[in-house]
């Protein structure tokens, strides 16, 4: 065979091999939108039920993605879950940010809400955020629902 | 009756004397195989490319087209599943998942070790029938350096390029079907798929398994075809071996590999 026609394909080959790794990293999965170490500061939140929040789940304020949850551990002394949140750089929160956890849909993924607050001081790296509100968990609150109708049976 | 049983037992022991060696002559010619391939290297375009066209571009064909059918028939079999609770929008995630993490590596692996790995069980056989290798020896050449190792490196620099080709072409082929054929939304394809598939968790991982795999089959396929014995029944013995071992190889590595990497989350 042609030694020029065989380098041809050979570059054709992995040009090819080159471009569909970068179409699965980019097109597929999330490479394009995570976000690179140093470009981000920390921020710990506790709560009294996390639900099934999970690491890596999406840190979205106004329902645009702005951070990710970077670790999730249990306080011993508290007993309450410490989630430490990883913020962009680029987006800067006041210091009485509410932080929430909610449900995408009605079953699907939960992930971190941030409602900004009124503050004009801004949270800063290794801050804890006092504001918070666990997640929903759905027995309870059938439950809560269950014992209502139950009462307002027994008033009349 | 001794006899018999003695019998028996002798024939138990020299197979596993005769598989404990082989096993310890294919782990000393894998040693020399990578000590030796500076020259792979050193003449990387003049030996090794030739190997990436026979091992990589001629398998091109059967993979695009592969990857394409098995992306369209996740497609189709995934949204039947996914649309009776209503949520057929992530028939994409389904598709990229399985083909990024599993499906990708594992079959483009299997079809690389029947069409490349039996093509260089042959060869390599073949020229050990005809007397090349120790035709080479003769002139001081060694063989190892100058026909195993480009072979090696060309079957596993092919590999991942194959692995990852198969994987994109897969998730079109469950794009055609799910979007354009089906009509899911397209947005929602897309940007679901975005959020569920990871980096470094499904991308690097399946990359990862793929280039494990392409250094097995090759291994494998280069060893059975330097052991053949000269002769047709030989090499045919050789081939049909290769892409045994290659495929069980693949199969039991994938679950060591998944068992590592995809445990507990």
């Amino acid at each position: 065979m042609d030694r020029t026609l065989l380098d041809l394909w050979v570059g054709i080959f992995v040009a090819i091999g080159i471009a569909a790794l970068f179409v699965l990293a980019l097109k597929v999965g999330n490479a394009g939108t995570t976000f690179k170490t140093g470009a981000t500061y920390s921020v710990i939140a506790e709560f009294d039920n996390i639900g099934g929040l999970k690491v890596r789940a999406p840190v979205k304020s106004s329902g645009v993605v702005v951070g990710r949850v970077d670790d999730i551990q249990f306080d011993s002394k508290k007993f309450t879950a410490r989630v430490t949140l990883n913020i962009d750089k680029r987006y800067a929160f006041p210091k009485d940010t509410s932080v929430s956890i909610l449900t995408s849909g009605l079953l699907g993924e939960q992930y971190v809400g941030l409602e900004a607050g009124g503050d004009s001081d801004m949270l800063k790296d290794g801050d804890t955020v006092k504001l918070t509100q666990s997640a929903v968990v759905l027995e309870r609150l059938i439950g809560q629902f269950l014992y209502n109708k139950a009462a307002e049976g027994g008033s009349k | 009756m001794p006899d018999h049983a003695a019998k028996g037992l002798r024939i138990v022991g020299h197979r596993v004397i005769n598989g404990v060696w082989r096993l310890g002559y294919a782990s000393r010619f894998f040693l020399f195989t990578l000590t030796r391939s500076a020259t792979s290297f050193r003449r990387f375009r003049g030996l090794t490319f030739r190997e990436i066209y026979f091992a990589g571009v001629l398998s091109l064909i059967i993979i695009i087209v592969s990857g394409l059918f098995v992306g369209m028939v996740l497609g189709l079999q995934g949204y039947e599943t996914l649309q009776r609770y209503g949520s057929s929008e992530a028939v994409g995630t389904l598709v990229a998942l399985s083909l990024t993490r599993e499906l990708g590596p594992v079959v483009s692996a299997l079809l690389f070790a029947s069409r490349a790995g039996s093509a260089m069980t042959a060869e390599i056989g073949l020229m050990k029938a005809t007397e090349q290798i120790s035709a080479m020896e003769m002139m001081a050449v060694d063989p190892i350096a100058r026909v195993i190792g480009p072979r090696f490196w060309g079957g596993v620099i092919s590999m991942p390029l194959l692995a990852a080709m198969f994987s994109a072409m897969g998730v079109f082929g469950g794009y055609l079907i799910a979007v354009v054929v089906i009509g899911v939304d397209e947005g929602a394809f897309w940007s679901q798929m975005q959020s569920a598939v990871d980096f470094r968790h499904d991308i690097v991982n399946g990359v990862i398994k793929s280039v494990v795999f392409g250094v097995a089959i090759t291994a494998i396929a280069l060893f059975e075809g330097y052991d053949a014995p000269p002769t047709a029944e030989g090499v045919a013995g050789a081939t049909t071996r290769t892409v045994v071992t290659s495929s069980l190889a693949i199969l039991g590595l994938d679950f060591v590999l998944t068992a590592f990497m995809f445990k507990g989350i």
